[in-house]
């Protein structure tokens, strides 16, 4: 079918989702306008500054450079449902106490790729942590508050997984 | 900005996505990285995607017969977790990090790398550096092109837009494959200022087969025909003169020509000596 219009099903943060979508409309514009999830942020539209960023059936991706309609069948979370889940509050804990967001614009996708890099296990160091949020921007805070809360949180992990 | 409007199809499979780029001003998608982008900025306006994410068969990793065959829909993130890559395509493992962002490398591709062929990108380069081959299945059929053959002008390819490229063949690396990447971007996971991805055979002292690509120094990658003999005989400081002679990178708006050259001989000499290492 070579529509403009499609019907979509998609789990989003765990609930089924139903809708009817314009093949332009990009995931991020689908996720704040019809599902009301405002959590995820709307940058560049380019893929340059990583406000927008996702997960897509467990892959961190750019919701400004995918459509809603390719996520027909797939698992969408974002940042409200990886908040809920207790996923990464101590992510955002350590955001707090460091003072690693002033503006709060490009939090939510610096969460959820710090995640990625933190679910592969290990302690990076804070070049691999640079480099690993390097398509995430942040205009007030410098990065340094947030490799240094990236940081905490891997040794953090690391060593709570020593103890267990 | 919002992309202007376009029908969206997906297709079953090859032939299917062949028969729905008949249809007017359609164009394929595949990870959508950087075609997306241009929707979003309406400096492309399709009337018709047609997504081929779905088509089963061409996100496989494969070797036989001395080669590794990569499919087209490969993403960056799976070419760079891949052991069999990193042990058998030492020189496109090299050049996975160099690629955008993780978020981006989770969902762009390969084969669209190589078919968007941007001047400025490690992909294209690494191919032609490795005298790979690109199979493309087109109305009339499959055929094979050469990297040589395949990136004919900015931007433009061996590809039409009735076809679709659905792998990428390269040699298999072996106990005396050396290779070599570096480049220069003002951030990491930017495009490059300038770039280089070499392979070469080694031969005692020598290299043969030595092949030299340079990306961000024109509008495709470029071989730098002059400075190969030179590097293959060790002559590292004919090689860097040499290159005045391959390569005439025009003035953009990171660096002049001039500037560029310099870079370039920098960038050799950082890649002969990854090239004088055996691979571990």
């Amino acid at each position: 079918m070579n529509a403009h219009v499609h019907d979509v099903v998609m789990t989003v943060n765990g609930e089924e989702t139903r809708a009817t979508v314009d093949a332009r409309k990009t995931l991020v514009d689908f996720l704040r306008d019809d599902a009301a999830l405002t959590g995820s942020h709307i940058g560049c539209e380019h893929g340059v500054c990583g406000a927008c960023s996702v997960r897509v059936d467990g892959a961190v991706v750019r919701g400004c450079l995918m459509l809603a309609v390719q996520c027909d069948g797939a698992r969408v979370e974002t940042i409200e449902g990886v908040a809920d889940t207790d996923e990464i509050t101590d992510l955002q804990e350590a955001f707090i106490a460091r003072n690693a967001l002033q503006c709060g614009y490009c939090t939510p996708g610096m969460l959820l790729t710090a995640q990625e890099l933190l679910a592969a296990g290990g302690v990076p160091s804070r070049e691999q942590i640079r480099v690993h949020l390097s398509g995430n921007y942040c205009r007030c805070t410098g990065y340094q508050a947030i490799v240094d809360a990236v940081e905490a949180v891997a040794k953090a992990r690391h060593s709570a997984q020593g103890t267990r | 900005m919002k992309p202007a409007p376009f029908a969206y199809a997906k297709a079953r499979s090859v032939a299917h996505a062949i028969e729905l780029l008949a249809n007017d001003d359609a164009r394929l998608l595949a990870g959508g990285q950087s075609l997306i982008a241009t929707l979003n900025m309406r400096l492309s306006h399709p009337s018709l995607l047609v997504d081929i994410n779905g088509v089963g068969g061409l996100d496989e990793i494969s070797s036989n017969d001395g080669h590794i065959q990569i499919g087209a829909l490969v993403r960056h993130a799976q070419a760079e977790r891949s052991a069999e890559l990193g042990r058998r395509a030492p020189l496109i493992a090299l050049a996975m990090p160099h690629i955008g962002h993780p978020a981006i490398r989770n969902r762009g591709t390969i084969g669209g790398s190589v078919a968007f062929a941007d001047p400025a990108a490690e992909l294209p380069a690494c191919v032609l550096a490795l005298g790979g081959e690109l199979t493309i299945a087109g109305p009339q059929g499959s055929r094979v092109v050469k990297a040589d053959d395949f990136f004919k002008g900015l931007f433009e390819t061996a590809l039409t837009t009735h076809d679709v490229l659905t792998s990428i063949r390269i040699p298999a690396a072996g106990a005396q494959t050396r290779v070599g990447f570096a480049e220069f971007a003002r951030r990491h996971g930017d495009y490059a200022m300038v770039g280089l991805a070499a392979s070469a055979r080694a031969d005692g002292k020598r290299l043969r087969d030595l092949r030299l690509a340079y990306f961000g120094v024109g509008s495709t990658p470029v071989r730098a025909h002059h400075a190969e003999p030179a590097l293959a005989d060790g002559d590292i400081d004919a090689a860097v003169r040499a290159l005045a002679q391959d390569l005439n990178p025009p003035d953009d708006v990171q660096a002049s020509g001039a500037v560029k050259i310099h870079l370039a001989g920098v960038l050799l000499r950082r890649v002969a000596r990854q090239l004088d290492r055996a691979l571990s």
